[in-house]
């Protein structure tokens, strides 16, 4: 699957729910039941620091793909989280610097992405993005 | 103007107020980071900024003069507010941090040294911590510490200890933004006095808790906000005792606080221009003494009353919640309530809140070392001023159940 087929089948997901509660409670599910880090990542080199809640994120490069974990002290932060290791981890860093990430704002979740939320979302997407960036420029 | 003498007075005053938040009756409980402005406040800066618009203390056209009146009447305002002893010991600044700025730099340069220190708080907001440890670095003075105890009270005997004779001044907040709690001010500044130190009280939550009388508290000085007092954003005062500024140099230099200028050699103007470089923020001060005239036209005996049955109302709620701690226990508690909840992080809460329309405080809350002092990385906070409603707490209360009940 595509990064776009992948965004677009957690737009679906998201479709069946028209209360923000059910949306939240799943994010929730979702942020308790993904242990996305191991331990040895939840180190001081992998965090990004947010005013709200802290991000740690870790990559591996294989196989010409780049694999993330991530993980995150706030429950409903890290439900996000898995989301976008979802759609981003496993793939090419091309397919990543490509990636528009539209999913997260037809989903309604845009707010919790925004600059003035800090949560470490943001500068989680942006630290992806670099990782990407760099393995693509290791490779040539 | 009429006073303000119930609930629905005081309301009726803030448009802010009527407002829904994601589909819900707005619950704003995040005052003590900003106050929502009244209608008399709003319709000044309106006022001034589409007609009576032209820069003080330059011109001899009306638009100048009048504004040049409107800004100078809020010095006496403020000076009256606090009761200072005359309008030269009020400085209008951009706000709480640039009034501590300004002291920690110009305070600094006339009287600390090598070998001197200085007394900050743990409990303390940034903006009351940094300038001053950057003034130590710059002149080699030491930085002290005043502790707090398990429930956030100054401990006093510590306070004995710390004031060894070197000593220069303390700075330390009249109300913790966190906790809550309305510190023993007078008692720390008398210890200060006596030990030749003067004292910096940031009032930044004092000054809208009750009565601040600076002739009374003995304090050198005096700094606040205008923006927590119902006025607009980037005003704030810097009061000082006469004696002490004088002596004291200007911190910037620019337009205004000039008596004389020559390539080689420039005079100051006196108290209070000689701080206020620039063209100054005076719309916004001149609004901010309309905010004052506003918090005057309150019945005082209403806000005592909301400000105790909030309290004890969000007390009341809080404390019946399982595995929710509050921080900051003392008598004199007013309603700004930090508190955790085991097993559950701050943003999560404030964010649940946040969809449920309540608006609350969430984090550090700039008190960095007050968090590593309870060993957290963030507490929520509920901050209300005498316009939120009884109601309204049961209803955060609700709200706040349901979110942990989402989380846990």
């Amino acid at each position: 699957m595509s990064i776009k087929e992948v965004e677009q089948q957690i737009v679906e997901e998201f479709s069946v729910f028209t209360d923000w509660l059910d949306k939240y409670e799943y994010l929730i599910d979702l942020g308790r039941s993904l242990p996305i880090i191991k331990d040895s990542g939840r180190e001081e080199k992998n965090l990004i620091k947010g005013c709200q809640s802290r991000v740690w994120l870790a990559a591996d490069y294989a196989d010409g793909k780049i694999w993330f974990t991530a993980d995150s002290d706030a429950i409903i932060t890290k439900g996000i989280i898995s989301l976008l290791v979802r759609v981003f981890s496993g793939r090419t860093p091309q397919e990543i610097i490509e990636a528009d990430l539209s999913f997260i704002k037809q989903i309604g979740l845009e707010e919790n992405l925004s600059p003035t939320r800090a949560n470490g979302l943001l500068s989680m997407i942006k630290q992806i993005k670099f990782y990407a960036v760099a393995f693509a420029a290791n490779k040539q | 103007m009429s006073a303000i003498e119930n609930i629905t007075q005081m309301r009726d005053n803030f448009p802010a107020l009527k407002q829904k938040v994601h589909g819900k009756d707005l619950i704003y409980f995040d005052n003590g980071a900003t106050a929502q402005k009244p209608l008399r406040v709003i319709s000044l800066i309106n006022e001034m900024n589409s007609g009576t618009n032209g820069n003080i203390h330059r011109a001899v056209h009306e638009l100048s003069a009048k504004c040049t009146t409107l800004y100078e009447s809020a010095r006496e305002t403020v000076k009256n507010f606090i009761n200072a002893s005359s309008a030269e010991e009020i400085i209008f600044t951009s706000g709480t941090t640039a009034s501590v700025n300004l002291v920690a730099n110009s305070f600094t340069t006339r009287f600390i040294s090598k070998g001197d220190s200085v007394i900050v708080c743990e409990a303390d907001h940034h903006s009351n911590i940094v300038p001053w440890q950057m003034a130590c670095l710059r002149s080699g003075a030491t930085l002290k510490v005043l502790p707090v105890d398990e429930n956030g009270e100054w401990i006093m005997d510590e306070l004995d200890n710390l004031l060894d004779g070197s000593v220069k001044i303390i700075s330390v907040a009249h109300i913790s933004n966190v906790l809550g709690i309305s510190n023993p001010v007078k008692e720390l500044i008398k210890r200060a006095h006596k030990s030749g130190a003067v004292v910096l009280i940031d009032g930044a939550q004092g000054i809208v808790h009750g009565d601040v009388d600076v002739k009374d508290l003995d304090c050198d000085f005096y700094v606040f906000s205008g923006h927590k007092l119902y006025g607009p954003t980037g005003t704030g005062i810097l009061y000082g005792k006469r004696e002490l500024l004088e002596q004291m140099g200007p911190w910037m230099g620019g337009g205004d606080m000039v008596e004389s200028v020559s390539l080689t050699r420039t005079t100051y103007a006196p108290l209070p221009l000689k701080f206020e470089a620039g063209t100054p923020n005076f719309i916004g001060v001149a609004a901010l003494g309309e905010a004052i005239r506003f918090v005057s036209s309150i019945d005082k005996e209403f806000v005592n009353n909301q400000e105790i049955s909030l309290t004890s109302a969000l007390l009341d709620g809080l404390e019946n919640i399982e595995g929710l701690k509050i921080f900051g226990k003392s008598k004199k508690k007013l309603p700004i309530l930090s508190f955790a909840v085991e097993g559950v992080h701050h943003a999560d809460l404030a964010m649940l809140l946040d969809k449920m329309g309540v608006a609350v405080r969430s984090g550090m809350m700039c008190c960095e070392p007050l968090m590593t002092r309870f060993g957290l990385t963030g507490m929520v906070r509920a901050s209300l001023l005498p316009y939120n409603t009884i109601d309204e707490t049961q209803l955060f209360v609700n709200a706040l159940q349901k979110a942990i009940k989402m989380l846990k």
